[in-house]
């Protein structure tokens, strides 16, 4: 048997996490208060966790870089929440939910824990009106959906083009409340720099703080890893510029295992990459593509006369348009999962159909929807026989009310008028699939160490639908941790606090110094950025939207160089105790070397296509992914061995049960 | 572009800070201001100086992170645009331009541009939520229909990135659009009313508390959001917390 045990609950599916709730092991509320729990991260995982564990009576201690915990990237989450509620009546379930995930994450995700957030989904949307999270809603009062990728039911919520940021700011609010209360303290620009493991458990962090620079000891009786992706591996991501990989390597480093590093999603819609400078990319909400509609010109002379500037998009007729999702995948069409576009996009770039000057872009075009939702506002206000510009002012109108702040934003960036002209979209990396490997209680394989929301593999496979990852942190947050956290917990009621001047702590902060004094006393002469670009950059050509096996081996070695290079001559101005961001983003840098080599390895390793890992060796004619479940229907978890030593690959099988293993068609 | 920087250095909280001058060229219209100071940093780097800290995290208007008082204003001369949004293109060819943290009492500056804003944590600690626990048995979300023009009211209060640019603009210094935002929300929404007087109450007196000024009704404030907070939110917080104030 392999040391991976998922400890997945027996019966049938829906029937799982009923049973493992009422069997498993509670705390009871006197005892609540004796234990201390440590949470990494205040995004829609960690404060939703740690909101909720607070109000159970357990002490809990937030940490974030952030100066404040509403700043956590899941604030930028744009489109929306899916949840199973089947409020349109289109046939909607959570085995629905659950089938579609299943698939859209290629199989590669483990069943119970997809069942069970399809389960939980909700009732998050429950707690969320009960927080006051202001929903759009429509005139009936009632809450409204729209669509997202890879499904046909409208089951995403959302708050105009900022779901995130609603939800965010619930979870903030319900830890507010128990700031107040003084069941939660707040750290806030503090980092987690290592985690503390004493008898094999896991039992504090030392964490530093941003604005003195000192390094801090923290105890506690479990530590819950919520701090995120690692796509800023890639240097250019959505991510915001602080997210980094540090708290979950770390653990890592001390036991934990990491489960399909090279899932990573290149999300299809964002803003081109327009010059050197470029320190972030900038997502355009997959809700957009409810309305618009992706193509490239036919021909190649056209595609010449756009990018030069002598054809405007617009004057291109029709018959001369390449609508190529439509084109390709009918039945979903504009709407097929972030994968299949990015992969579509790349294919039209790379054949040389690219609509900018790098060639790296496609069209997302709202002319048609401006033009059906103008001729319906029309007709619905009394006007059966509108002229055109009436029909277009009135769609203007519509598309303005339900994405107006994304229309603004791609405006402030670009300075072109998507109201007028098509935006120019490419694909970007955008989510990490996986993490670190948890069991079906959401711990690693270090006890008492927990890992939640993106920071976690477990529930979205080798790629993730739209609206999902909301969902995924708030089912952990709020409704699965609190409870399985319990089983583990039982056994501390005994323990009493947990000292922090013990040998291990003193071992783990005397480490964690001597890396920033060795960064800080190198000097070199390249700055932590120079670094950071050249890694990017072999990993978005190299481990990117496709793969092979000789770009992955040259890969390997280039970052062991760049690496190699790094230690030798990078420059980190500055000082250890005060504020330094030059060393904040080097000590990250540290880590998303070695991420980016086993990234690249268990790429390597995966030898089929599946999801958003697509390796061009296994391809069917027309281009799509072949997946091989004969030999890799696994997750793969890695066991670190020593920084210059080679991880070890463990392989959790994965059982489908409930749901027929197909080949993922969206035609 | 060349462009002349004149930007506030400060060593730590209790340092005195100065306008220190800078130099930078070969800047393209099309890079956001922030990567503009990337530049400079990385030149900074170069030549082994310190770097000019500043606060950013999303670079897309989002989070709420990024500040700065440029050329006088917060977020720079853009309306609605929080500074990693605003653009070079923006700027002219030789301009000089002044750069300083949000001033207020109730910011002290932690190093550069960088300043301590947990006066606003503290003030949505006094009340900034509804007190719901979680469970998985609320009641279902459209139980309570909301009209349309109340969720859409209470969407746009909630909106506020709370970056203290209202704060920056006002001659008070005052964080009543910040905190009428939240109260604002709140009261537009039914799930908000049970806690209506205590939460009215405890907020203000929370702001009050941090050292901030009292608003004057100016309007600054409104102008230089970014995310368009109305005055409107102002006078909802006076009137829920005159009807806190006076109930029986």
């Amino acid at each position: 048997m392999s040391v991976l045990d998922s400890k997945t609950p027996e019966g049938p599916i829906e029937k799982k996490w009923d049973n493992h709730k009422n069997n498993i092991r509670l705390v009871n509320p006197a005892n609540k208060r004796n234990i201390d729990i440590i949470v990494v991260g205040t995004g829609l995982a960690g404060g939703s966790a740690a909101s909720s564990l607070a109000e159970m009576g357990y002490n809990v201690k937030t940490f974030c870089y952030q100066d404040s915990p509403r700043r956590a990237h899941s604030i930028a989450a744009q489109g929306g929440i899916n949840a199973a509620k089947d409020y349109q009546g289109d046939g909607d379930s959570n085995y629905r939910l659950f089938y579609d995930t299943a698939k859209g994450g290629d199989y590669r995700a483990r069943e119970a824990n997809i069942y069970r957030l399809a389960q939980v989904s909700g009732s998050i949307i429950d707690q969320c009106v009960a927080q006051g999270v202001p929903f759009a809603r429509e005139y009936g009062g009632l809450l409204d959906n729209r669509s997202f990728g890879g499904v046909l039911v409208s089951r995403t919520f959302y708050a105009k083009g900022q779901t995130g940021q609603q939800l965010l700011l619930g979870a903030y609010g319900a830890m507010n409340r128990q700031i107040n209360r003084g069941k939660i303290q707040s750290y806030t620009r503090h980092e987690m720099m290592d985690l503390v493991i004493v008898d094999g458990k896991a039992r504090g962090i030392i964490a530093r703080d941003l604005v003195t620079g000192k390094l801090e000891r923290h105890s506690a009786h479990a530590v819950v890893i919520a701090s995120g992706g690692y796509g800023n591996v890639y240097f250019l991501s959505t991510n915001a510029m602080g997210s980094n990989v540090m708290a979950a390597w770390r653990a890592h480093r001390r036991g934990a295992f990491f489960a399909n590093p090279c899932f990573v999603q290149i999300h299809p819609t964002c803003i081109p990459v327009s010059g050197d400078y470029q320190s972030k990319l900038t997502l355009m909400s997959e809700s957009l593509r409810n309305d618009g509609r992706i193509w490239v010109p036919k021909h190649k002379e056209d595609v010449e006369k756009i990018r030069n500037g002598s054809l405007k998009p617009n004057d291109l007729k029709e018959e001369d348009r390449d609508y190529y999702l439509e084109r390709r995948y009918p039945a979903f069409g504009n709407l097929v999962p972030r994968d299949v576009a990015s992969r579509a996009a790349k294919e039209r770039c790379d054949a040389g159909y690219g609509v900018n000057k790098t060639g790296q872009a496609v069209f997302l075009d709202f002319a048609s929807a401006i033009e059906r939702y103008g001729k319906e506002k029309a007709y619905s206000e009394g006007h059966h026989n509108p002229s055109k510009e009436e029909v277009t002012r009135l769609g203007k109108e519509v598309i303005k009310a339900k994405y107006g702040n994304l229309f603004e934003m791609y405006e402030q960036i670009t300075d072109d008028n998507p109201y007028e002209t098509p935006m120019q979209i490419f694909p970007a990396v955008h989510y990490s699939m996986g993490g670190l490997w948890v069991d079906y209680n959401l711990q690693t394989t270090v006890p008492g160490c927990y890992a939640i929301g993106e920071a976690n593999f477990s529930d979205h496979g080798a790629n993730r639908l739209g609206a999902s990852a909301l969902m995924q942190g708030l089912a952990d947050g709020y409704f699965v941790l609190p409870y399985t956290i319990g089983d583990y917990l039982a056994d501390e009621i005994r323990t009493g606090p947990i000292p922090s001047d013990t040998k291990e702590f003193d071992e783990a902060e005397k480490a964690v110094r001597e890396k920033l004094e060795s960064l800080l006393n190198n000097n070199g002469q390249n700055s932590v950025d120079y670094y950071h670009k050249k890694l990017g950059k072999i990993m978005w050509d190299k481990v990117g939207m496709a793969r092979n096996e000789q770009g992955l081996k040259q890969a390997l070695q280039e970052i062991e160089e760049l690496q190699a290079d790094f230690k030798k001559n990078v420059r980190v101005v500055g000082k250890f105790e005060a504020k330094n961001s030059e060393l904040e983003k080097a000590g990250r840098l540290v880590d998303y070397f070695e991420l980016a080599k086993l990234m690249a390895r268990d790429a390597l390793e995966r030898d089929e296509s599946c999801g958003c890992h697509f390796r061009e060796e296994h391809q069917s004619e027309d281009g799509e992914a072949k997946r091989n479940d004969e030999e890799f229907k696994y997750v793969s978890a890695w066991e670190f061995k020593g920084s210059d030593q080679d991880a070890k690959l463990h392989k959790e099988e994965l059982e489908f049960h409930s749901i027929e293993l197909a080949t993922r068609s969206y035609k | 572009m060349k462009l002349f920087l004149k930007i506030w250095r400060q060593e730590n909280a209790q340092a005195k800070g100065q306008m220190v001058d800078y130099t930078i060229d070969g800047i393209d219209p099309n890079m956001s201001f922030l990567e503009m100071l990337d530049v400079l940093n990385e030149q900074l780097v170069a030549e082994n100086k310190e770097p000019i800290e500043f606060d950013h995290d999303c670079r897309e208007g989002i989070c709420g992170t990024c500040s700065l008082q440029i050329n006088g204003q917060p977020h720079g001369p853009d309306r609605l645009t929080t500074t990693c949004q605003l653009h070079m293109r923006k700027f002219k060819d030789g301009d000089t331009i002044y750069i300083e943290p949000f001033r207020a009492k109730a910011f002290p500056v932690v190093k550069d541009l960088v300043i301590d804003r947990s006066s606003f944590e503290r003030i949505q600690q006094a009340g900034g939520y509804v007190s719901v626990n979680t469970s998985g048995n609320t009641i279902d979300a459209n139980t309570i229909p909301v009209d349309k023009e109340s969720a859409d009211t209470a969407f746009d209060s909630a909106a506020c990135i709370g970056c203290g640019a209202c704060v920056a603009a006002c001659k008070n210094a005052s964080a009543a659009l910040f905190v009428g935002a939240k109260i604002s929300q709140f009261a537009n929404l039914p799930q908000g009313q049970v806690e209506a007087t205590q939460r009215a109450i405890n907020m203000v007196n929370q702001m009050d508390a941090e050292g901030f000024g009292s608003c004057t009704n100016t309007g600054a404030c409104e102008i230089e959001c970014p995310k368009g907070i109305k005055l409107t939110n102002i006078a909802t917080m006076n009137r829920e917390y005159i009807k806190a104030t006076t109930k029986g």
